[in-house]
């Protein structure tokens, strides 16, 4: 089957995947949503705005960074870095949470809610709700809260309530619940933003499309940088939204070889890992049916990862999508290797990635040894790595600041 | 005719209501659920809906999310319960429906879904996080078996769906009294009589309001319009804070218990025929 661009379809499938399985209560919601976004699309104002807060607030386009001494200690093709971690906030998260927080103004709602894994998409929302004047009320597990305790404190600085979750696995699954439970009764006059391309329909279409902006400068920067396109794209894959903003422009370019990795966590036993694209198998969750690691009887079962952004137990359906067409390959990197990525690209270049991202720079990096010096792989760099330095620290019985 | 259109049919020719008790399957453990079934027909319920436990109930509050946690982390499965319905269903005098989520009855396979809810005695299926778009597959398995597909209609649904929904319901119409999760209010909506009625001049078929629903005033208030009441959150609370509570599937629950919840469904089962 060959991938299509003009997914998703009006009903939120993309082939099979995707739709829209929520209580009766959100329809109403999600239905206004859909229009909503459809008008701004037609709307130069709206892509005016838009493009200004980008370039302006967010400091876009991001560069795309010819990593030569990561090059060089893998002896390999080329490896670029697309740096969304110099973005405003310090990640992909703030190209979505703009756009969500423009349309919720369009759609005169006065109060914002988001959830959030390792807190840059809650980071994000507070930003972008600051901003905008909106109160923001952000949903966190108790065990995320824990491991990203220096995001926890930048949301409460930039006016948002960070409310804890305590219960199933307290982590991004579990706070995207309690987001949603808020929801149903607040739908009203309170949008959801939703932090990544999962969800119902029309969320996987429209966090997609916000983040899309990554993939379409890398386009432009490698083409003016080295006179075509890369032979390979990797990004890291939780919900997935930084690898569906940077693989999506890249789908009708069958040249170009997408790579997106999950995290594989201590092993690949149940429940020790978080890669439903390569363990799990399709199934419904948080409203929309793609990929997930779920029991016999449908109850998903919990995940392990060493990155709060990558603890989830589902995917996108557009990943799913793409997976099932053969158009983007999907694999998994261990927490231990991820550690490995992270302190090659500290040592070589002097960045500090988020600890989501260091999956993708280890998987980059092994990619790139196996490919000939002319070879240029693009890895999303989706986010800078601040907020790990005490959980890697206290993982290696370390004290940060000592 | 699936049990569900016998009972409201029979109830509708003697101007009686249905008083609908909800209750978790398994908690706290299979033998209770087949007890407090018994003892909630005994006191006048005359549909029994079951929660079917799951991992991540979006629609529902505090209470009845513990109550699903406490049974997944007994390790109750899905045959354990359609078993338990199996042989508790039949000497029940109150068809049984159950809510259960689209990811359950999707991972078991839609038909082999129906059939094993079928083969229990299951009369009816709320699927909460259905909505009536990806509905159809599952309507046309519930049809050629037999079972009844109840849908939700809520406050917020506007008037074109409202048709649409009605025309996808079999069994009953399933009226959301408020926008929000299940559990316990103080007051309900004041526009919900209102709101109901628009439904009620839409179609013939059984209205039943559920959701924040707990007192014999809330059911005096809504059986003018309504065919039915659901109660759940204030039932599961009740038998939830009992301090004998075990695990052991063939534990049962203690007397006490089952005599409070007993009491308290007949306060509301009162109300409801005294109407």
């Amino acid at each position: 089957m060959k991938p299509s661009s003009t997914v998703p379809d009006t009903a939120g499938r993309f082939g099979d995947f995707g739709g829209r399985y929520v209580p009766e209560t959100l329809t109403p919601a999600l239905d206004q949503l859909a229009a909503e976004y459809q008008e701004a699309c037609g709307d130069a104002e709206f892509k005016q705005t838009l493009d200004s807060l980008l370039n302006h607030y967010v400091g876009r386009p991001s560069p795309l960074y010819h990593a030569t001494r990561l090059s060089s200690h893998c002896g390999g093709a080329q490896i670029y870095l697309k740096r969304e971690d110099l973005n405003h906030t310090g990640a992909h998260k703030i190209n979505n949470t703009l756009g969500q927080a423009l349309l919720t103004r369009r759609m005169g709602k006065t109060r914002v809610i988001a959830e959030t894994g390792a807190g840059q998409h809650g980071v994000a929302t507070a930003t972008a709700c600051a901003h905008f004047g909106l109160p923001c009320v952000v949903y966190m597990g108790e065990e995320d809260i824990r491991r990203q305790a220096p995001n926890v404190y930048s949301m409460k600085l930039l006016g948002a309530e960070v409310r804890g979750v305590d219960s199933g696995s307290r982590t991004l699954r579990d706070a995207i619940n309690e987001a949603m439970r808020d929801w149903m009764a607040s739908v009203k006059d309170t949008h959801y933003i939703l932090g990544s391309v999962v969800g119902p329909h029309p969320f996987p279409m429209i966090v997609r499309d916000f983040q899309s902006v990554i993939g379409k400068e890398t386009i432009i920067q490698s083409q003016a940088q080295t006179g075509n396109l890369p032979d390979v794209v990797v990004a890291c894959v939780g919900g997935g939204s930084n690898a569906a903003g940077m693989f999506f422009p890249f789908i009708e370019h069958p040249e170009v070889e997408l790579v997106g990795i999950e995290a594989g966590g201590r092993s690949e036993d149940p429940g020790e890992h978080a890669s439903p694209l390569t363990y799990g198998q399709p199934g419904v969750l948080h409203g929309s049916y793609s990929y997930v690691m779920q029991d016999g009887d449908g109850q998903t079962c919990d995940v392990h990862s060493i990155s709060a952004g990558l603890d989830y137990p589902g995917v996108g359906p557009e990943h799913s999508y793409w997976k099932a067409t053969g158009r983007v390959r999907y694999d998994c990197c261990r927490d231990q290797d991820a550690l490995k990525g992270f302190d090659s690209l500290a040592k070589t270049e002097g960045i500090l990635a988020a600890i989501e991202t260091s999956h993708a720079i280890w998987a980059a990096m092994q990619i790139a040894r196996e490919r000939p010096a002319d070879q240029k792989v693009v890895v999303c760099l989706s986010g800078r790595g601040d907020k790990d330095t005490a959980e890697i620290a206290r993982l290696r019985g370390e004290v940060a600041g000592q | 005719m699936s049990a569900v259109d016998t009972l409201f049919s029979g109830l509708r020719q003697q101007g009686e209501k249905a008083f609908i008790p909800f209750i978790t399957a398994g908690d706290p453990n299979l033998k209770a659920t087949s007890e407090l079934l018994s003892a909630l027909v005994a006191q006048g319920s005359h549909l029994c809906e079951i929660g079917i436990p799951y991992s991540d109930p979006i629609a529902d509050g505090p209470v009845i999310q513990a109550s699903y946690t406490r049974v997944l982390n007994s390790g109750i499965g899905l045959d354990e319960i359609f078993q338990m319905l199996k042989e508790t269903a039949p000497s029940l005098n109150a068809p049984v429906v159950t809510m259960v989520s689209h990811a359950i009855i999707h991972r078991r396979g839609l038909a082999n879904y129906v059939s094993a809810a079928k083969e229990s005695h299951v009369a009816g299926l709320i699927v909460p996080d259905l909505p009536v778009e990806e509905s159809a597959d599952l309507a046309a398995v519930c049809k050629a078996e037999d079972i009844s597909l109840i849908q939700l209609i809520t406050p917020n649904t506007p008037a074109d769906r409202v048709q649409r929904i009605i025309d996808a319901t079999t069994g009953f119409i399933y009226y959301v009294s408020v926008v929000g999760i299940t559990g316990e209010r103080q007051t309900l909506p004041e526009e919900i009589i209102e709101s109901v009625q628009s439904v009620r001049d839409k179609t013939d078929l059984p209205i039943c309001i559920g959701f924040g629903i707990s007192t014999p005033e809330h059911v005096r208030l809504l059986a003018p319009v309504a065919d039915g009441i659901i109660v759940g959150s204030a039932i599961v609370r009740r038998y939830a804070s009992s301090e004998s509570i075990s695990p052991r599937q063939d534990a049962g629950l203690d007397t006490e218990t089952v005599r409070k919840v007993g009491e308290y469904v007949k306060t509301l089962t009162h109300a409801l025929a005294t109407c």
